[in-house]
Order: C-alpha cells, then sequence, then structure tokens
C-alpha cells in the first residue's frame, strides 16, 4: 500500500523520513563522496619512506645547524657585569641604601675587545632575575593613553601607578614607572665613541602605538622614583627608551637595546665606559650587565639553535642507519596476510 | 492462524541432550499473552475479542473520561480535555531562549564552561580579558541554539499544517468544514475514503451497512495491511444528520498503548462496551470505505499516536563513557598543574615577601593620592588562593570541552554518510538507513553479541504457500516453478483481467487434479480445501490498477500474512477471492463466479487456536470450514472419518522440520436443524452486552466438532536476502549472534538451519524443562557435557587439527519456559556459563520481557557490547536494553522503529553497519578523542611551562584571542574532517575479512594504555616546542608577544603535523582542513598583531624576520615529532596490528595473495564444515 500523505506527527521526533510519497525513490544519490570514496592518497610508511625521510631531515638539518653554529661564533659579545663592582667598597653590605642615597654614582669601566667588531655594534643593558613578564607588570599600562593624547585620562589598567593628586599620570603603570636609568658613555683612547640612541625602537611602536602629540605629563613625580624621568617636551614617539622598555620582554633574563656604536672595533682595544649605576635591582638581587654585541643573521650570540640542529640531524642519521639494518637484518614483507592475528595462530584465534 | 501464536499441547518436558540432527518435538510452552504487549497477535477485531473480563469491566468514574456523543460543550464543561491541535514543536519565540538555555545547561561540560567564565569575571581573578573569555561558551551555545532552532522551525511547520487541515465535524446538525486544531472531545467526525483521521475517535456508522470500516495504520504502528473497525449495531442506523444523537461514553484515561481501548456507551438508554476493534486512531488512515463517523474522544496530545511520539531513550556510548574516566585523570593533570604553580608562587612569595613592597615589577605597595597601602594584595593565604582559581581558569582547555561538540558534528557526519549509504539502502521497502540516537555511532564498532528476532528480522514475515498435503497426498513433491506460462491464474471479468498481485508457486501434479478429475473424491477434498483457504480468512480483496490499462490486479489485504498467503496460493490453484462484505463473498472457481453468503465468523483466538467460518453455498448447503494449528485442529476430528490422520500428522512433522509453518484445515457440512440450532445462539450470543466474547467462544467450540480434516499447508516464511552469509560474517568477525523468537521450536531450528546457524555437525543442547530443579539438573549437565568437549576439542587443537570443524561447536536451544525458571533466579548464572561457551544460542517461545532478560544476562556478566535487532512491537524491551538497538522497518510495526537507534530495512545490512561504518566510525573516534586531549594538553602544557619563568603569575606569552582562538579555528576543523571522513580500510576489505572487526571489540583504537602513551608523547612535545624557543631567546631582546607568535605558531603546526601523520587517506578535504588550519592560523596571528591597541602590535612582522625564528619553527615541530614517529615505525614494523597489514596488503596489491591465502585456511576447516 501507498504510504502517501502520511501525516508528519507520527514521526515527528524521528527521521521524517516517511513523510515523502513512496513513489519517489529514496535511493540516496550515488556520488564519490556521500560513498566515501573520494580519491585519496594512502602514505604507507615503507622501509624506502622512512629511511629517506630520515635522510632528509638529516640532510637539511646538519647544514642549517653548522651555518647557525658558525654564525654564532663568529658573533663578537662583550658582557661586562656591573651591579656588584659599581658599588663602592663601602656601601657593599647594604646596596639597596646605596642606590636609593642621592651620592654619585658614576661608575667607570673598562673593557678589552677581544676580536674585530665590525659596526653596528649593538650595545644592550642585560637585567637578570627582572620579571618583566610577571603578571602584576604587564597589565599595568595604558595604551590608549600612549597613543593618543585624547585619551590621556583612561589609566584604569596602570594601578598602582595611575594618578598622582588625582591627575592622570602619562605615560601611567608600573612599566613606565621603573623604566631603566642606568645611562653609559664609552671612549676608546680617550676619544669619545658616538652611542647613536635614534631608531633603536620598533618603527611600527614609533608610529602606531605611540603618540606624536602625546607629551609626558605628571610622570615620577612622586618621592618615590622607579627609575627614569622624561622629559616633559619630547613627544612619546620620540622617546625611544621608554618606548623599547614597554615592550616588555618575554623572559625573566633579558636585554634591551641601549644603543648602536657605528665604528668598527679593533682587537685589544680598551673601550672605558662611563656608567651612571642609578637603577635598583638590588632590592630584589637582579644583576645588570653591559653588552657589547655584533650580529648576524642568527641574531646574538647562540650555539644552543646549531647544536640542537646537528644533534637532530645527526641522531636522523643514526636512525636511518639503524632502521637500514634493522630492515635487512629482520625483514618483514609488506601486508604478508601471514602476520595476520587469524593466521598466526589458527584456532585460537577470531574462530573459537 | 498466526502460526507464531499457536500454542502446542503441554507435552511431559525433559530436558535433552542430543547429538546431531533430531529435533525435539515435545515442546512446552507457558502461555504468553502477546496481546497485552501490543505484539504481533493480529486477529483481533469482531466483537469483543478481547475477553470478557476486560470489555465488561465496569471502568471507575475517577478513572474514566466522560465523553457526551454530540455535545462537546458538556463534554468539556467539567474537564477541559485537550483540544485537537498539536504540538511537536519544543520552544515559542518568547521560551526559545530561557528554554534552550536551560536544556543546553543540563551538561556538565557547559556548567564546566559557565563557571570558569565566571570566575573570570572577578576582578581578583581576571585572567582574560571580558570577551575573550565568554566567547567560547557563547559559541558553543550558539551553534547549538541555531541547530535547535532550526529542528524546532521544522516541527512548528509541520505543526501548523497538519493543525489547519480541514475535517467535517457535525455543527447543529449538518457536517461543516472546521480546522483540524479546533476539533473537540465530544464532537461527531465524517471521514471519507484515504484521508487521514485527525483524532482519537469511537466509531459509530459507517458506509458499510454492517459498520465495518477499514483503516490503514501505516502511520501508527507500520503494518501495511488493513484492519477492520466495528461501528456498534446501536449507532449503526442513526441517521446522525437528521437524528439526534446524545449519548455518554465513558472511556479509560488516556494512554499509550495503540492495541487497547477501554469503554462503555451508554445510547438510548442501552449499554454495550467498546473494544480497541471501535476505536480509530489519530494518524490512520480509512481505506476502501466512503466514509465513516465517529466520536471524538482523545484529540491533541492525549492522542495515542501522540502519547506514543516520544523519542528514542538516550544511551551513552561505550568510548564516551571510557573518555569521561579519562577526563578525570586530566582534572587531576589540571589539578596538579594548578596546585604546582600555587606552591611555586606560594614559595616565591614568602623568600621575597620584604621585597615585594617596592620591587620595580610588583610593587606591593600603593601609594598614590596619599594612600599607603597594598595594592591587590590580599594576603598571602589568598593569593594563593586567587593563583589557584586563575590557574584552573587559564589551563581550562586541559578538560576537551570542544571535544564535546566536534564528537557531536564528528557523529552527525557519520550519520550522514550512514543515511547515504547505497549499501544500507533497501529497495523493497524504498527506506534508507535511519539514525534515531546519534550518540553512539562508535558503539557499533565494538559489538560482540548480536540477539536478533526471527520472524521479520532474519525472515521477511512475507509468507509463501509452499506445499499442501491434501487428504493424506502430500503434494510437495514437484515443486514446479511458475506456472509454465509465468501469467499465474487470471480471470475476465467485463472485459478486463483480473489477477492476483503475487504469483504463487503451484504444484502441476495437484494443478491436474484440479482441472480433470472432477467427481473424484480425491478432487472432492482437493476442492474444499481450496475453498476453504479462499474462504476462511477475514481477508479483503483490493482491486488495483495496474501498468498494463487492461489488467487488474487484486490486492489481498488482511492482518495476517499467513492468511494472505493462503488466498493468494488458493487464486493460483483457481479459487480467487474477488468480494467480500461482511455477508458475503465472491469466489471465482475456474473461472465459475459463485457467491457464498457468510452466515457467521468465529475469529482466531488464542485460547482455540483456530477459527471458522459458516458459509451458505450457492448449492444451498450449509458448511463450517475450519483452520487452526496443528494441535487444535486434531482434539475437534470425527475419529471415524478421518482415515488420513495419521498420514497427515507426518506431513506436517516433515513440512515444521523443514521450516514451514503450519496450519491444518479442516470442514463440516452442518444439517438444517444442527444449522438452526447454531443460528440462533450464534446471534443470541453477538447481541449479548455482557460476556459476549465468552459466549461466542463457546458457540464457535459447539460448532467445530466432529470434523473431517482435508489437509494441511505449509507457509514458508522466508529468509531475507544474504541472511545465511551475514551471519556467517557475523561470525567470523567473532561476534555471537543469538536468535530469539516466539516460534516454535522446531520451526526456530529448522530456520536456524536454513541460516548457517545451526550445522548438522554442530552438538545441540536443548533446554526445555517445566520446573527450576530439572532446569536445574539440564544446565549442570550441559555444563559437564561443555566442559568434557572443550577438553576434547582442545586436545585436538594441540594435535593440530582445526577446532572448526563443528565438532567442538555447540548449540544451545532453549525456550521460554525454562527461562521463566533461570532468569532472574540464581540460576542465571548457570546459564550463563552454559551459554557463553555456545556457538550459538537459539531461544524459542520467549516473551518479549524474557527477551530484554536474555540481553540483560550478557549486559549484567560481561563488559562485551550487546546490539539487538528486530522488527516488531515485542522486540522494542530487548532494542532499549541491548547497547545498540536496531529497529528492522519492515513488515511489522513501527514500534521497534521508534524504540531503536539505528533503522533499516534488511538484516543483512547489519554486515556492512557493523563491519565497515561500525568499523570506521569506531576507529575514527577513538583517534579523534585521543588527538583531542593530546591536542589540548599539549596547548596547556606549553602555557604552563611558561608560568615557571613568570615568578608563577600565570602571565601567557601567547595572547588571549589566540588562546580562545586554538581549539575553535587553529586546530578543530582538521579533527573533525578525519573524524568524519578518514578510513583505514576500504569497505572491501573490511567486508572480505570480517576479523578486522575484532580491533573495534579488543578497544584497540582507544583504551588506558594508549592514552597514558599520548600523555607521554604530550609531555614530550610540549617541551620541545617549549625549550627549544627558550633557550635560544634566553637573554635576548624578545618581547612577550613574538615569543607568543611563536610558541603558537610552532604549537599548531605540531599538532597539525602530528594528525597528518596519522592520517590514513588523503583526500582533498583532508589536506584543505589541515593545511587551510595552518594558513588560517598564519592569517589570525597576523590579524591580531595588525590592532595597534593590542600590546603586541606588529611582533609578529618583526619577528618574522628574524632567521630565529624560523630556526625555532622548524627545529621544534620536528624535535617535537621524531619519538613518536620513530616509535609509529617501529610498531607497524614489528608489531603490525591486523588493520596496518591489511592497509599494506590493500596498497601494495598482495589483497590477490591475501585471499588465496585465506581459501587455503579454509580449506583446512571446511570439509567438515559442509
Amino acid at each position: 500500500m501507498n504510504s502517501d500523505g502520511t501525516s508528519s506527527t507520527s514521526g515527528a521526533t524521528g527521521s521524517g523520513d516517511s513523510a515523502t510519497p513512496r513513489r519517489n525513490s529514496k535511493r540516496p544519490k550515488y556520488s564519490k563522496f556521500t560513498q566515501q570514496e573520494l580519491p585519496a592518497c594512502k602514505p604507507i610508511l615503507t622501509p624506502g619512506w622512512v629511511i629517506s625521510s630520515f635522510l632528509l631531515v638529516c640532510i637539511v638539518f646538519i647544514p642549517i645547524g653548522l651555518a647557525s653554529l658558525f654564525a654564532s661564533r663568529s658573533v663578537v659579545e662583550i658582557v661586562d657585569r656591573y651591579e656588584t663592582a659599581c658599588i663602592p667598597g663601602g656601601f657593599r653590605k647594604d646596596k639597596v641604601k646605596y642606590i636609593q642615597s642621592d651620592s654619585n654614582k658614576t661608575c667607570r669601566r673598562n673593557l678589552t675587545v677581544n676580536k674585530d667588531m665590525k659596526p653596528p655594534i649593538y650595545v644592550y643593558y642585560q637585567l637578570d632575575n627582572f620579571y618583566q613578564n610577571h603578571r602584576r607588570y604587564v597589565k599595568s599600562r595604558s595604551d590608549p593613553q600612549l597613543k593618543s593624547k585624547s585619551k590621556e585620562n583612561e589609566t584604569n589598567d596602570c594601578k598602582p601607578e595611575a594618578t598622582i593628586n588625582g591627575k592622570a599620570i602619562l605615560p601611567c603603570g608600573l612599566i613606565a614607572w621603573s623604566l631603566f636609568n642606568d645611562t653609559y658613555s664609552f671612549s676608546r683612547s680617550s676619544q669619545k665613541l658616538q652611542v647613536n640612541k635614534k631608531d633603536i625602537s620598533w618603527k611600527s611602536d614609533r608610529e602606531h602605538k605611540f603618540g606624536k602629540d602625546v607629551f609626558p605629563k605628571n610622570f615620577q613625580n612622586r618621592t618615590v622614583k622607579g627609575g627614569a624621568t622624561l622629559n616633559a617636551s619630547i613627544p612619546l614617539s620620540q622617546q625611544e627608551d621608554l618606548i623599547v622598555w614597554m615592550r616588555t620582554a618575554a623572559l625573566p633574563t633579558f636585554r634591551k637595546l641601549y644603543g648602536k656604536i657605528e665604528v668598527e672595533l679593533k682587537k685589544g682595544d680598551v673601550i672605558q665606559v662611563t656608567l651612571e649605576n642609578n637603577y635598583n635591582t638590588y632590592s630584589f638581587n637582579g644583576k645588570k650587565k653591559l653588552v657589547l654585541s655584533t650580529t648576524k643573521w642568527i641574531g646574538g650570540k647562540n650555539d644552543f639553535i646549531g647544536i640542537a640542529y646537528l644533534t637532530v640531524g645527526g641522531l636522523c642519521f643514526l636512525l636511518a642507519m639503524s632502521f637500514t639494518i634493522i630492515y635487512y637484518v629482520k625483514p618483514r614483507r609488506l601486508g604478508d596476510p601471514t602476520y595476520l592475528s587469524w593466521n598466526r595462530n589458527p584456532g585460537g584465534g577470531a574462530n573459537n | 492462524m498466526d502460526g507464531s501464536n499457536s500454542v502446542g499441547p503441554n507435552a511431559v518436558n525433559s530436558s535433552s541432550l542430543r547429538s546431531g540432527s533430531s529435533i525435539r518435538s515435545s515442546n512446552s510452552i507457558r502461555e504468553v499473552n502477546f496481546v497485552d504487549l501490543g505484539s504481533r497477535a493480529r486477529s483481533r477485531g469482531g466483537a469483543d475479542s478481547d475477553g470478557f473480563g476486560m470489555s465488561q469491566r465496569e471502568i471507575n468514574d475517577d478513572d474514566a473520561r466522560l465523553v457526551y456523543i454530540n455535545d462537546p460543550i458538556r463534554t468539556n464543561e467539567k474537564f477541559e480535555f485537550a483540544g485537537n491541535s498539536i504540538r511537536t514543536a519544543k520552544y515559542s519565540v518568547l521560551t526559545f531562549l530561557p528554554r534552550n538555555l536551560f536544556e543546553q545547561f543540563h551538561r556538565v561540560a557547559y556548567i564546566y564552561f559557565l563557571v570558569i567564565a565566571i570566575l573570570n569575571q572577578l576582578p581578583q581573578l581576571a585572567v582574560f580579558g571580558r570577551t575573550a573569555s565568554l566567547l567560547p561558551l557563547t559559541f558553543v551555545l550558539l551553534v547549538s541554539a541555531v541547530k535547535d532552532a532550526y529542528e524546532d522551525y521544522r516541527r512548528h511547520r509541520s505543526d501548523k499544517i497538519e493543525n489547519n487541515k480541514l475535517a467535517s465535524v457535525l455543527v447543529n446538525g449538518q457536517f461543516q468544514h472546521k480546522k483540524s486544531k479546533d476539533i473537540r472531545v465530544g464532537e461527531i467526525i465524517k471521514v471519507f475514503a484515504n484521508e487521514t483521521l485527525p483524532c482519537d475517535m469511537v466509531v459509530l456508522s459507517t458506509s458499510d451497512p454492517t459498520g465495518v470500516a477499514y483503516i490503514l495504520t501505516i502511520n501508527l504502528d507500520g503494518e501495511s495491511n488493513l484492519k477492520t473497525r466495528y461501528a456498534k449495531q446501536e449507532t449503526l442506523a442513526k441517521n446522525l444528520e437528521n437524528d439526534k444523537i446524545s449519548g455518554l461514553i465513558k472511556c479509560e484515561k488516556p494512554n499509550r498503548n495503540i492495541y487497547g481501548f477501554q469503554a462503555n456507551m451508554e445510547i438510548d438508554g442501552k449499554r454495550m462496551s467498546l473494544g480497541p476493534s471501535n476505536i480509530v486512531l489519530r494518524g490512520c488512515m480509512l481505506k476502501n470505505t466512503a466514509w465513516a463517523v465517529g466520536v471524538a474522544v482523545y484529540a491533541g496530545r492525549e492522542t495515542k499516536v501522540m502519547l506514543n511520539s516520544s523519542g528514542a531513550p538516550s544511551k551513552r556510548s561505550r568510548l564516551e563513557t571510557h573518555m569521561n574516566k579519562e577526563i578525570i585523570f586530566l582534572s587531576i593533570f589540571l589539578g596538579s598543574l594548578c596546585t604546582i604553580i600555587s606552591i611555586c608562587a606560594a614559595v616565591w612569595l614568602r623568600r621575597h615577601r620584604d621585597e615585594l613592597d617596592f620591587m620595580p615589577f610588583y610593587r606591593r605597595k600603593d601609594f598614590s593620592d596619599g594612600k599607603n597601602d597594598n595594592y591587590k594584595y590580599y594576603g598571602w593565604g589568598m593569593e594563593i588562593v586567587f593563583t589557584f582559581l586563575m590557574c584552573i581558569i587559564v589551563y581550562q582547555i586541559m578538560i576537551p570541552i570542544s571535544l564535546y561538540i566536534s564528537m557531536e558534528l564528528v557523529r552527525i557526519g557519520q550519520a550522514y554518510f550512514m543515511i547515504r549509504d547505497n549499501q544500507l539502502y533497501d529497495e523493497s521497502s524504498n527506506s534508507r538507513f535511519q539514525c534515531r540516537a546519534l550518540n553512539i555511532n562508535e558503539d557499533l564498532g565494538q559489538i560482540k553479541y548480536v540477539f536478533s528476532d526471527k520472524t521479520g528480522t532474519l525472515t521477511e514475515n512475507k509468507m509463501e504457500f509452499q506445499c499442501a498435503t491434501i487428504a493424506g497426498v502430500d503434494y510437495s513433491g514437484s515443486k514446479a516453478s511458475l506456472q509454465g506460462e509465468q501469467s499465474g491464474y487470471s480471470v475476465l471479468v467485463d472485459g478486463k483481467v483480473l489477477k492476483p498481485k503475487m504469483n504463487v508457486k503451484v504444484d502441476p501434479e495437484l494443478l491436474r487434479l484440479l482441472k480433470n478429475g472432477k467427481g473424484t473424491s480425491e478432487s472432492n477434498s482437493i476442492h474444499n480445501f481450496f475453498l476453504a483457504l479462499a474462504a476462511c480468512n477475514t481477508i479483503v480483496p483490493i482491486v488495483v490498477a495496474s501498468a498494463d490499462a487492461d489488467v487488474k490486479l487484486i490486492d489481498y489485504q488482511g492482518e495476517s500474512p499467513d492468511e494472505q498467503a493462503l488466498v493468494y496460493a488458493a487464486a493460483a490453484y483457481g479459487y480467487m477471492l474477488i468480494e467480500r462484505t461482511s455477508g458475503h463473498i465472491v469466489i471465482d472457481i475456474q473461472g465459475d463466479r459463485q457467491r457464498f453468503n457468510v452466515l457467521g465468523m468465529h475469529e482466531f483466538d488464542s485460547d482455540r487456536k483456530r477459527m471458522s467460518v459458516i458459509l451458505g453455498c450457492p448449492d444451498r448447503t450449509m458448511k463450517v470450514f475450519v483452520k487452526g494449528a496443528d494441535t487444535s485442529m486434531f482434539n475437534v476430528l470425527d475419529r471415524s472419518l478421518n482415515l488420513h490422520t495419521t498420514e497427515t500428522k507426518a506431513h506436517l512433522h516433515a513440512f515444521s522440520s523443514m521450516g514451514l509453518r503450519t496450519l491444518v484445515v479442516g470442514m463440516r457440512e452442518l444439517n438444517a436443524s444442527e444449522f438452526e440450532q447454531w443460528q440462533s445462539s450464534y446471534e443470541t450470543a453477538s447481541t449479548a452486552v455482557m460476556g459476549r466474547a465468552a459466549l461466542l467462544r463457546k458457540v464457535a467450540t459447539n460448532v467445530e466438532n466432529n470434523l473431517i480434516i482435508l489437509g494441511a499447508s505449509g507457509i514458508e516464511d522466508k529468509l531475507q536476502l544474504g541472511v545465511p552469509e551475514a551471519i556467517e560474517s557475523l561470525r567470523t568477525a567473532d561476534i555471537k549472534v543469538w536468535v530469539l523468537t516466539g516460534d516454535k521450536q522446531e520451526t526456530a531450528i529448522s530456520i536456524g538451519y536454513s541460516c548457517k546457524l545451526l550445522t548438522r555437525r554442530m552438538t545441540q543442547i536443548v533446554i526445555n524443562n517445566r520446573s527450576k530443579e530439572s532446569c536445574k539438573k539440564s544446565l549442570d549437565d550441559a555444563l559437564t557435557l561443555l566442559k568434557k568437549l572443550s577438553s576434547v576439542s582442545g586436545a585436538a587443537e594441540n594435535a593440530g587439527r582445526s577446532s572448526e570443524d563443528g565438532l567442538g561447536t555447540t548449540g544451545l536451544i532453549i525456550d521460554g519456559t525454562s527461562l521463566v525458571y533461570i532468569l532472574d533466579t540464581e540460576l542465571e548464572d548457570q546459564l550463563f556459563q552454559v551459554a557463553s561457551r555456545c556457538t550459538v544460542v537459539l531461544c524459542c517461545r520467549v516473551a518479549p520481557l524474557q527477551k530484554a532478560g536474555i540481553v540483560a544476562l550478557i549486559k549484567k556478566r560481561t563488559s562485551d557490547m550487546t546490539l539487538a535487532i528486530g522488527d516488531g512491537a515485542n522486540d522494542v524491551s530487548m532494542i532499549q536494553m541491548a547497547d545498540v538497538g536496531i529497529g528492522i522497518s519492515g513488515q511489522e510495526g513501527r514500534q521497534a522503529v521508534m524504540a531503536s537507534d539505528f533503522a533499516m530495512g534488511q538484516f543483512r545490512f547489519l554486515v556492512p553497519l557493523l563491519l565497515v561504518h561500525g568499523h570506521w566510525n569506531y576507529q575514527r573516534m577513538g583517534y579523534m578523542i585521543l588527538y583531542n586531549f593530546y591536542r589540548n594538553a599539549v596547548f596547556v602544557f606549553v602555557l604552563f611551562w611558561y608560568g615557571l619563568f613568570t615568578g608563577f603569575t600565570l602571565t601567557t606569552a601567547i595572547n588571549e584571542w589566540s588562546s580562545v582562538l586554538y581549539s575553535i579555528i587553529y586546530s578543530s576543523l582538521p579533527t573533525i574532517i578525519v573524524g568524519i571522513l578518514d578510513k583505514d580500510l576500504s569497505r572491501m576489505t573490511l567486508l572480505k575479512h570480517p576479523q578486522l572487526y575484532g580491533a573495534g571489540q579488543r578497544n584497540e583504537s582507544y583504551n588506558t594504555k594508549l592514552f597514558w602513551v599520548t600523555m607521554i608523547d604530550t609531555l614530550w612535545q610540549s617541551m620541545a616546542i617549549f625549550f627549544t624557543a627558550l633557550i635560544p631567546y634566553w637573554g635576548t631582546d624578545v618581547d612577550i608577544a613574538s615569543m607568543g607568535d611563536l610558541w603558537t605558531l610552532a604549537v599548531v603546526i605540531l599538532v597539525n603535523a602530528h594528525l597528518a601523520m596519522d592520517v590514513y587517506r588523503w583526500t582533498w578535504l583532508a589536506h584543505a582542513s589541515i593545511w587551510g588550519s595552518i594558513i588560517a592560523t598564519w592569517i589570525c596571528v597576523m590579524v591580531i598583531d595588525a590592532v595597534p591597541i593590542l600590546v603586541g602590535y606588529w611582533a609578529f612582522f618583526h619577528v618574522a624576520g628574524t632567521g630565529l625564528f624560523w630556526l625555532c619553527m622548524l627545529g621544534s615541530v620536528v624535535a617535537g615529532l621524531l619519538p613518536r614517529f620513530v616509535v609509529k615505525i617501529l610498531i607497524e614494523y614489528y608489531r603490525p596490528s591486523d588493520i596496518q597489514i591489511a592497509r599494506e596488503a590493500e596498497k601494495f596489491g598482495t589483497l590477490r595473495e591475501f585471499e588465496s591465502a585465506e581459501v587455503e585456511m579454509n580449506s583446512v576447516s571446511d570439509p567438515a564444515r559442509g
């Protein structure tokens, strides 16, 4: 009998299939898609593929490893840790007191160049044990305020450095408040080495993140100062030290670019550094280092990545070799039905 | 009539243990009332055949609903009965939002989501921005809501159509059109032929003078044959449009039993009872009757069809249950990570407690505006608590909530492919595969036990007349082809050829005797035999047009397929039933039209197990024709007249051994006095108000006596196509197939043979006992025997022989009576012991609840997955009990389908469903769950490692938008695509080697070991990703955002490459989704970094310009995947799974060898099997 004109209520919850008259065949239309027969590639890890993929990794990784190791080795880096050395002997017991005092904190250091350094030579300061990625710290900033003058009162996120006497601080927040304020000047054989502090920050930051018409306001006006003060007549977009500092570092040991020396330093040169040791890392045992470094395509001095690549490459070579041996010594024919579980132990297997 | 309902004598029973092919003929039966359980007892109808007790029971006024006929106002005065508008939609526009949200939050996962989002709103804990934290939850809710809204919209639409259908309602003595939704209880409604009934109503009168109405109940229970309903004689005569009819119907409260109805009707002071044969139900269609008038008793949501339209019960897949266990582990991980961070934070804070006030990156002191207190510092203890809570917020995706949504989507996709599979489409019923439950797709890949119904599931439930024995002669010898000319029997009526819709094979010898041997006693018997077949039934012939305009087909409609088969058979031998009204029938006998008056009919009931009809023949003789089950017929024979009893009995035994259903036909001529006697008592009985059924039965018993046996018929319940092969496949796949049937033991056993469940060499253990003690004894015996056998076959195996030769295998045959004493008692355990050692279990004569009991027997004692497959209402309980329930949408009702999780047209579809789709679904889902655990955990671990370098303060390098998008955009699509489309093996391979199904049964794709291995791998990969980037960047001027971008991209590439490594089949979709996701991530990262207001502005473009970035990326991904790759190679090469070997064979074409090896294997074992 036909089931045309069926009421849809009976099967309302279910398929609703019965609603269509029987005359129309409900045979599913054939298509490769619905029958799950789409053309497909079915890769199988044959010995050939296995060995060649290991060799491929090996071939790619070992040269890269060598190249990056070579690049890293050719980077010349001078690191000078000075946070203790720059405290006069008498104050070493209570460094915090010294750093908070008003005494003259000028400190002289001599650096010897071990290898020729081609310009540009980057001058970094490195802080250890400084958690610029601390949750309280990274959140304590106001990006709208930095960008546009009209939003200078948007300081809600900046606590506890949001306002002073009810007026908004600009730039607000802990990050800006703790701006690094050691300064360095360099001379080689009493000849001053110019440090170029221009373009040390990201261009994108200068142009889009920090406003050209935004000037520091009420900044570091407290008795307790966190760090550097800013010249209130220079717009934020040109306060490059601030811009660099505000790109908070990912890791608790980090470098920040201080400037660039654009002359070549020869092996054996002695560079006198006059530094103002103002920044207080003593209260939390932070280290301070001054770094002069050239760069290569790989960045700074960095042996790890080269070694890692060589290790992985070598390992893959070893794997390729051992698999070759394994395949040779104990081969298994692919797709051999005798390996099927029900063929291996007849009777006891699938068919009890 | 219906063979499945005929019950044998209560013979003496004992258990028997017999080897070989012998079949026990004794069967013990407990009266099983199928009727109450709404099963396939078809032959009701008639007057109050439901029995005296039931129909006359006074319905308590409190439990009754009072319907004043043609007085809807008074009817609805006291109680507001439901109107006829129906509402399947769940929501309205107003209630959608609250109700939908309420329903969605029933899920624990969403609550977790919500709690996290709320936690994040607390200012102390705000880790993510408000929008970012709410995004995932909103996204998920939105997707589900849109889906629900669409479904509900469709329901609304169908409701509207349904509610606005027009119906003829009697208003002020005139039938007027009224919208269906406005019909009220008590109103009188007129329905015309081929119209669907708008509500449940009691039939008052019909176009037929005797008050018969034929209805089609396909929408209700799926049965496609016509059923008869009767109007009461008292109401028949009334002309409703003129006579003001009034009366009171007192009926039971609405319930969902579509086979039962109890009511009293009081009309003109006369009181009569109403039964299920007097009510027509909403959704049915009126057929073959010009019109019918009835009074609405149940309307709208109170109609039986609406009460029955509840959804399938929700089941939870095995894999998901397992998964939830592993989720607990993940929560423990989450807790540990949070604890580690909190403890470290506590130590850090304690060590630096004196420095915190002025530490530039902490600055506890807030001295702005003259204040001098702590800023955002709530004491050491509270800080730790907050850290812990924040940890949970940051690492929340450790619990992969997105997995639940992915799983849902994947299941929808899998269902789509199952529904669309051509191989699961049934041509004969034009039905596709149906997925009614959407959450247990993967269970199909782990089935260990299949419980199958017999009739309609293994067999077609299309009865076919096979052979007959008439007057002691067996005419089954030469089963000729279809008649020589292939046309079958036909007659010419009004210049048109009339022939039966179905052709039946005929026996040429019998045909010859019919045509030539007129006058002999032999041919007389044959004549009477076929006359009985054509007349003694409730079949209604319906003439339908055929493709050829000159040829009309007669379609025999009736409730019993056995009767249909018999009438078709009679027609093939030239006794074509052409017309039936309640008063007479017309039969075309060899081209000669004869009219017989139907003087009375005693319908089938389960006490007598026979039916009879009293015919007034054209030659003015009165004859009683009786047909019924052998056991009941041989008791009412006239011993002196029957010469052929012994032969007939022997033939009957032979028939039933062949798996045929048998019916015995007898007759008697009534002389005038006998007839008058019968007639007067018949009339009294059929007009009796009280106890009509019992009286009628008594009349019947009186007249069905001293019969001459005419012969017996053998009807084949044909096996469905491909059943033996399907069972063979399932058994090769190590799935145990149990058959549970209501049939007689002999029939069950013979079907067992024909579908290759049983083999001749198999040892059979038969248990049919009538007491607990004997059951216990037979079970004990069976167990001893089985132990002996297994030791023998064990020895044989040791001797290098395959145990597959059938010697070691046993079949258990147990009947329902024995099960009564075994199920739910301490004997259950023993039965389980016995049954689980047997290869085959056949349960016959089981009641529906016993079927469920047997399923429960296995479910309780093993962790194996069970599947129940059936087609009838009597299988419902079993379908619901089993882990997976499958309904066959075939001949019998829709109830099995309604209760099932999946529905399909044929039993043989079980093979592609389980072996192919089940296998795929399981593999895909298992992998997907593991992968999702891995994917989220690896991300969380990367966050966690970074947390160790931020002073334990949960700063995330990866920006919050990437965190949120990670599980939505960056890595979700590939796993869904792979979860829907990946195939480890092709359909062909899976079907050829059913053993491959074992992977699912052995939990190979997802188990606790794999989980831990995956977690270790996760740990390594996260470390590789994190530290490969951390070490070279240590002490450089890299900023948080750049590092975050590096890690984001590295993780996304890593997880997608990991997936790529495990994909079996690279279709273009897999390519697109995997590489597309990586590209999408790239684009998202760039977009996020192009927003000036975010901290990480332009970071990506800076860092991507450095060589180190790319080196770290490449190095970390390769280093991360290397161990997994090596392990994968080693396992694939030296511990290959069956699937792996089959894949290789597929690829390298060793498949042919593969098969030849198989053949060899089989040839060793085959000779014995034959």
